[in-house]
């Protein structure tokens, strides 16, 4: 920056002090936590405070004897527990994306092809959920599909079902409130990528005979891409490490990796092996959020 | 062409009845007066007068508030600083990792930051000492982190989207470069600031993983005592909070939509932005 350069160094302070204060609060408090979770999975865990084994022993022996350990990495290979969680969070995830996609695109096209002013308050109406509680709008479908539920009921007094169904606490309602809950995520960037959008290309292709079908395919969908490729990843990537609506919405059985980490941290108390469930659903995340960040990047440019 | 914007009219149609409905049947049923959630028992208000008793949710939404004032304000602080670092202040070292730093909080699973800056603070108490207990002030730091990155995505669109002459002009006349972020940026970025405050602030009021991994005994925030509520079914009494909530936003929504349809009106109702 040029100011900084002319005003020398009153001008440099100011510029040191605007990088410094987020850089430094960001590499204290979410990179080092990180480099702390992957220390700890290789740690034993013991009944004391902090649970865990340190990883050098400092007081016993003079060269200090390294105490880290990969029984947590080899656990998690071991026990089916662990990789049924993760396969069952990569399909919920990937399907739920996909259920998003599905509604998330024609509301979004819907939106972009209406009149200006109905425009803002159809996105205005996307936009309002998200600023209500996220907790209280998951709850709001135990409500729903209970068993004296809205949805029972309504079914029940309309005679299409004999008796109340069970929904809730199924795999089908976490799908429906990872839906219910990201396809703002969804239908924002979709949204952003259709309005820029150049009618005159449909028309032109409409004019030359093609069909609706090919014109969508050729033409809207290929440049509606980075669209996609980002609501996507604004879903995937929360909705693969979801504790609260698989724990409010799913069975017991309904093992999502987010919700095993909490009860392995929470009710087991095993900090290490904690950590490295963190650790491993970190790995998995690292392609998604990189692309993530590029698409951020091409963004800001 | 009229068969494709039937079915796109009807996906709006279906869309938008799936976003709202679960809604407006909290709302109704905050207003039954039978606990059970099965039968209507008429109109009451008796929820609401077991809410104003009830200590419990009283003084967890108290402390919620207070964590949600003070990490708003300190995001934005810092989430503007760091948006101005993204497009103000051009190349720097360690720059990639920054920008990294900031797009990582927006997709991160709230599992691993949670428990990640569990175990920063436990580790900090046993080198340092400092933090004493876990409880407020951790959650608050939590919630400062990752919703700064909030704050400076938002502010950082608006300088990518302002023309930079007038701060290069300030420049060229000699002005300080503190002071011309203090008098031109950042009154231009303003609004900005204030889209990024409240959404830090909304941000905090629901977060529940991150501050039950980062508090302390003692310490429960709304969503913890929601969640401690509402595992074990439907509570009549949540219904009631979720209606407060609904309505505050729901009068924020509209009062900032009349500021600025006023605003709009009153440069001439010019422009479509």
């Amino acid at each position: 920056m040029t100011g900084a350069i002319r005003h020398g160094a009153a001008g440099r302070l100011w510029r040191t002090t605007v990088i410094t204060l987020p850089y430094a609060w960001l590499l204290l408090f979410f990179l080092v936590p990180f480099a702390i979770v992957f220390k700890i999975s290789f740690a034993d865990p013991i009944v004391a405070q902090p649970p865990f084994t340190p990883f050098f022993d400092w007081a016993e022996s003079s060269p200090r004897r390294l105490l880290a350990t990969f029984d947590n990495y080899l656990f998690l290979l071991e026990d089916k527990l662990y990789w049924v969680s993760y396969l069952r969070s990569i399909r919920i995830a990937f399907i739920s994306t996909l259920l998003c996609l599905l509604l998330g695109y024609p509301m979004a096209y819907g939106i972009a092809r209406a009149r200006p002013p109905w425009r803002s308050l159809l996105l205005m109406l996307v936009i309002l959920p998200f600023w209500t509680s996220f907790l209280l709008r998951v709850y709001a479908w135990i409500v729903m599909l209970g068993k004296h539920g809205v949805v029972n009921n309504a079914l029940l007094s309309v005679g299409f079902i004999d008796g109340p169904l069970q929904m809730l606490y199924t795999d089908a309602a976490v799908y429906l409130g990872i839906v219910y809950t990201y396809i703002p995520f969804m239908i924002l960037p979709l949204y952003a990528s259709l309005e820029k959008l150049d009618q005159n290309l449909h028309d032109a292709a409409m004019d030359l005979g093609a069909t609706p079908w090919k014109v969508f395919t050729d033409i809207t969908l290929p440049l509606s891409m980075p669209g996609v490729i980002a609501g996507s990843l604004l879903v995937f990537i929360p909705a693969l490490g979801e504790f609260v609506i698989p724990s409010l919405l799913g069975g017991i059985d309904s093992l999502m990796i987010g919700r095993t980490l909490y009860d392995e941290f929470f009710v087991n108390r095993d900090w290490p092996l904690a950590s490295a469930v963190a650790t491993v659903l970190l790995f998995i995340l690292i392609l998604p959020i990189m692309l993530f960040q590029r698409y951020q990047q091409g963004e800001e440019s | 062409m009229k068969t494709r914007s039937t079915f796109l009219l009807s996906t709006l149609c279906f869309g938008f009845a799936f976003l709202y409905i679960p809604i407006l049947v909290l709302v109704l049923y905050s207003f039954n007066d039978s606990p059970l959630a099965t039968v209507w028992g008429g109109f009451s208000f008796r929820w609401y007068d077991a809410l104003l008793d009830n200590k419990q949710i009283l003084n967890a939404a108290l402390l919620s508030l207070k964590i949600a004032v003070v990490s708003a304000t300190c995001a934005t602080a810092l989430g503007t600083l760091a948006g101005l670092t993204l497009n103000r202040m051009g190349r720097f070292r360690g720059r990639t990792v920054f920008t990294g730093m900031i797009a990582a909080p927006l997709v991160m699973p709230e599992v691993i930051t949670g428990l990640s800056l569990l175990l920063l603070f436990v580790s900090l108490q046993e080198l340092t000492g400092w933090p004493s207990a876990r409880g407020a002030n951790t959650i608050t730091i939590a919630h400062i982190t990752f919703s700064m990155a909030y704050v400076a995505v938002i502010v950082q669109s608006r300088l990518a989207s302002m023309d930079e002459s007038l701060e290069e002009a300030a420049m060229d006349l000699g002005g300080h470069p503190f002071a011309v972020t203090r008098d031109i940026t950042l009154p231009l970025i303003a609004p900005a600031m204030l889209s990024g405050w409240l959404l830090a602030f909304t941000l905090s009021l629901d977060d529940l993983v991150i501050a039950s991994f980062t508090s302390g005994a003692g310490a429960s925030t709304l969503p913890m005592v929601i969640f401690s509520k509402v595992r074990l079914g439907v509570t009549p009494e949540v219904n009631a909070v979720a209606t407060i909530i609904i309505g505050i936003v729901a009068l924020g929504v509209i009062l900032a939509a009349w500021l600025m349809f006023r605003q709009e009106r009153r440069r001439g109702g010019g422009g479509d932005s």
